[in-house]
């Protein structure tokens, strides 16, 4: 952000191709690096705040209130209490950029090992779910702006409003109460039967994808019908931001004189509005949907719990009861990191998109 | 507009008036502008009744259900809704109709403490980043932007975790969350401030940069960081409820809305009633703030409509 | 009343009103003029609708604003009588509107050759290759001295004066008969605007178009155009030809070519313009 303005200005008037400055892209580069860096470094930090010095006593919480007096004192020792502060925190980052986040209590194996291998369930459904989003998010936006003011704007909005209301766990019981047990329309809840389980061999462990390429069309059809309703309901979440972000910068950009110019030019107002207002709106829209993408993988932990989805949500939840703090530290470290990289990736997204950026 | 002479309306025609005679009456006539505005806007006012009868329920509430919250009668188990039990009972047999009512207590508590918490937490931060500038800005702000950048409903969790449960635990947990939006705004409305002439005024006076932020910085960022509070308040009931929810926040017997659906999520298949009701409940008075909210933003900056 | 040739546009008693939720403007109220083959100036100053009244002879005018007129004809039909569609076929095409600040009249993330390229395969149905030979073509008659490099360039990489002139590039490569210019030159530099100024003048007239030149420059309108109409708070208050405006009669005229710096008559005070509302009746 704050490397924008040693380029910009660098030559929209003279020079005779794209404004030249290799200079000026590495240094935005190594600005965006830095940034990434000390967030991660920021990350970190409250991690390691959270798991050391808030608890009162930080070996209790790991060994639990029954551990022998010998374990106790292993594990002191292994956390390296009686250094200073900045010495144990100078071990716990050079643990954690190894990849070593410590051993699950609950399942013995690294931290890193069960993050592996509970993630892409998450993945899997947020990004079904931001697919629904976008797909059905961005035309009711443009449709609300377009309509500004007249009744298919004030339901959308009233749509939006709903679901920045309702309680995402209390929809997912009342999908599943309605959807599931009186229609029978869609999976329960897990990602599969039992009857479909440790058929496909995993290979991406994203259960679509891995069914697909095993050829084996009916698990997944029936994972399609188990992630179907978990990923509507997260989608409907994605969908209200989505359509609210774009309703207001489709309203801004179809202020613009450009699009007076492109209607003067005879284009038909589909043209008008899908062309040219949404080329310019997709700029902003590609860090909304990024936003949106991040806050999925949040409001994965309270849906995973209500459809027993075996994702990275319920890990850290599960973790968090049985006070395993580091599988729980380990869980905010990746979903933070993904965070980071989210942004990163909307950043660098923007100046592609953005010919002004670039 | 309209100059209306009719007797009785002259406050009115005083307040509407193109050519105030002081800055008083400029200001209050833009303020009944707005409140005209406001009332022009159905859903605002829906929203504004919600949040109004939340206020009422939980003021009256032993008045509106007479019973106890945590009455069990084990022979009155998972009873239908009836004339009696009007959202019917849970599986202690206590009423639901008389929890969802003290339960608005509970939220309300949650939401004002954690705008107790977070308001001045923001504003000082923001306002001590926007005033002094320089290096104390940068890194107020990066700090800032780290919180932001994570994930505020785990970040919870972890903080959760590590304090244990309960509602002080989750409260605290979520304005620790919650502040870095709040920063932000006040730093804004700070940058505009500091190089007014009235700051100015008072720097030669010899005034500390203390005072001044407390005395002069602090009370003209307080209405932005207000209106930044409605708009946040769903946001606050949703994550409070999500935690009850996961069991990390107010813990049984209190009857918090969140907490009462995760009970009842056993029973979901056979009485319905037992989960859904304080979910409803939750949706709306979150559904009430989100409209008011909404609505004070389009009053009071009508380019974002 | 009209001009030499047969009039391209007839407008008969144009009313624009736009609906507020307080009260209704009258935007425009019963302008009438024609135009042949010739350079029209339509002079105000802001809010006296004479950009409104160039954006609804192209039915442009945005939603609360509502066109209603005995004839706006073009050519002998009422474009008022058209169907969107119609009208699709009219704007662009036979009709064209250069607007005043190319920072903000074109669109930011296309290259210009691809909106140039895209009016004109619209009206035309030409094929890619032939859109874009054309719009070279249309880049070099506006005197872009390398039209390959601003074919490919975004608009925030040219300088307003080339901008315009891609603007200007853009708007006549289908071929239009009346150009609407509103203020196409208030937004760029002194130097550049005489240039841009020359070449509009020397597109329409080797191309025999009307032109609808709106300003608020009463010397540039007259030193340019063939016939001026002054317009005032939505109502043309006097019309004449350009080398006749000294002899203006209209009290709101003579204000404006009195309030206007003279270099061969100094004065130390320029007289403040006087409005009657009377004129606007």
């Amino acid at each position: 952000m704050a490397s924008g303005a040693t380029s910009d200005t660098a030559g929209p008037r003279a020079g005779p191709t794209r404004p030249a400055g290799r200079g000026g892209w590495s240094l935005r580069a190594a600005g965006l690096l830095g940034s990434v860096l000390l967030t991660f470094f920021g990350l970190l930090a409250i991690t390691f705040v959270i798991g050391r010095v808030v608890p009162i006593d930080p070996v209790l919480a790991i060994v639990g209130d029954r551990a022998l007096p010998a374990v106790y004192a292993r594990v002191r020792q292994e956390l390296a209490l009686d250094e200073p502060l900045y010495v144990q925190f100078w071990i716990y980052l050079s643990k954690v950029l190894q990849g070593d986040f410590g051993t699950s209590v609950i399942t013995s194996r690294p931290v890193l090992e069960d993050i592996l291998r509970f993630f892409p369930a998450t993945i899997e459904l947020a990004t079904l779910a931001t697919i629904i989003g976008v797909a059905v998010g961005v035309p009711m936006g443009v449709i609300g702006a377009t309509q500004h003011g007249r009744w298919p704007d004030h339901l959308i909005r009233v749509v939006g409003l709903i679901g920045y209301s309702v309680p995402i766990f209390w929809l997912g019981l009342v999908g599943l109460l309605l959807f599931y047990a009186k229609l029978d329309w869609v999976g329960g809840p897990g990602r599969l039967d039992v009857y479909y389980e440790d058929i496909v061999e995993p290979v991406t462990r994203l259960l679509l994808i891995d069914a697909a390429l095993a050829g084996e069309w009916d698990v997944f059809a029936n994972a399609f019908s188990h992630i179907l309703l978990p990923a509507s309901i997260l989608g409907y979440f994605s969908l209200a931001y989505i359509s609210r972000m774009t309703r207001s910068f489709m309203l801004e950009q179809l202020r613009q004189e450009y699009v007076t110019t492109a209607r003067a030019k005879g284009l038909s107002e589909a043209r008008v509005v899908w062309r040219h207002a949404l080329g310019n709106v997709m700029v902003p829209l590609v860090t909304v949907i990024a936003l949106s993408y991040a806050s999925l993988l949040e409001g994965a932990v309270l849906t995973e719990t209500v459809f027993a989805w075996p994702g990275l949500g319920r890990y850290i939840t599960d973790s968090l009861f049985n006070v395993d703090m580091n599988a729980v530290l380990g869980g905010t470290i990746m979903v933070g990191s993904v965070f980071i990289g989210l942004n990163l990736l909307s950043d660098m997204l923007y100046r592609i998109l953005d010919p002004r950026a670039r | 507009m309209t100059a209306l002479e009719a007797p009785g309306a002259g406050w009115r025609a005083w307040l509407l008036t193109a050519s105030p005679r002081s800055r008083l009456q400029a200001r209050l006539g833009a303020l009944y502008l707005g409140w005209l505005a406001f009332l022009a806007n159905p859903l605002a006012l829906a929203g504004m009744a919600i949040v109004l009868a939340l206020l009422a329920t939980a003021l009256l509430a032993p008045l509106l259900a007479p019973g106890s919250p945590y009455a069990q009668d084990l022979t009155q188990r998972l009873l239908p809704p009836s004339a009696e039990h009007w959202f019917g009972t849970d599986e202690l047999g206590r009423d639901i109709y008389t929890r969802v009512i003290h339960g608005g207590r509970v939220t309300l508590t949650i939401v004002l403490l954690v705008a107790i918490i977070v308001a001045p937490l923001g504003l000082a931060i923001g306002t001590a980043a926007g005033y002094f500038g320089g290096l104390a800005d940068t890194v107020l702000m990066r700090i800032t932007d780290i919180f932001l950048a994570f994930p505020r409903l785990i970040l919870a969790l972890a903080f959760v975790a590590a304090l244990g449960p309960g509602i002080e635990n989750a409260v605290i947990a979520i304005a620790l969350t919650a502040w870095p939006p709040y920063a932000r705004v006040a730093r804004a409305e700070t940058l505009t401030l500091r190089e007014s002439d009235f700051i100015s005024a008072v720097r030669l006076q010899g005034a500390s940069a203390l005072r001044i932020l407390l005395r002069h910085v602090m009370p003209l960022c307080l209405s932005s960081v207000i209106i930044r509070v409605a708009l946040d308040m769903a946001g606050i009931i949703l994550t409070a409820a999500g935690l009850g929810f996961l069991g990390l926040g107010a813990q049984p017997p209190i009857p918090e809305w969140g907490a009462m659906v995760s009970s009842g999520r056993e029973f979901l298949l056979d009485q319905w009633w037992v989960a859904t009701i304080p979910g409803i409940a939750i949706f709306v008075v979150s559904l009430g703030f989100n409209l008011l909210g909404d609505g004070l933003r389009d009053v009071l900056d009508p380019k974002r409509r | 009343m009209t001009g030499e040739l047969s009039p391209i546009l007839e407008v008969e008693e144009l009313e624009v009103r736009f609906h507020t939720r307080q009260e209704v403007v009258e935007a425009v109220r019963g302008v009438t003029f024609a135009l042949g083959r010739e350079k029209l100036g339509i002079v105000g100053e802001s809010g006296s609708g004479k950009s409104v009244t160039g954006r609804a002879i192209l039915r442009l005018v945005p939603a609360p604003g509502e066109t209603r007129a005995r004839w706006i004809r073009f050519e002998g039909t009422d474009l008022l009588g058209l169907t969107e569609r119609q009208m699709r076929r009219i704007r662009g095409k036979r009709i064209s509107m250069v607007l005043q600040d190319p920072k903000f009249s074109l669109n930011p993330v296309m290259t210009i050759g691809a909106q140039i390229v895209e009016a004109y395969r619209i009206h035309t149905g030409a094929s890619l290759a032939a859109a874009r030979q054309r719009a070279l073509e249309m880049l070099e008659a506006v005197r872009i001295r390398d039209p390959e490099r601003v074919y490919g360039a975004y608009p925030h990489e040219l300088s307003g004066g080339m901008g315009q002139r891609a603007m200007i590039a853009m708007m006549l490569a289908p071929d239009p008969d009346l150009l609407i210019a509103d203020e196409p030159t208030s937004a760029l530099d002194v130097t550049v605007q005489m240039q841009v100024l020359a070449i509009i003048d020397d597109l329409v007239t080797s191309r025999g178009m009307g032109l609808i030149f709106i300003s608020h420059d009463l010397n540039l309108v007259a030193s340019f155009c063939d016939r001026v109409l002054i317009m005032y708070r939505g109502r043309v208050v006097e019309t004449c030809r350009a080398e006749e405006l000294h002899q203006a009669r209209h009290p709101y005229t003579r204000g404006l070519l009195a309030s206007l710096p003279r270099i061969d008559q100094p004065a130390s005070d320029l007289p403040v313009l006087e409005r009657d509302p009377a004129w606007a009746r």
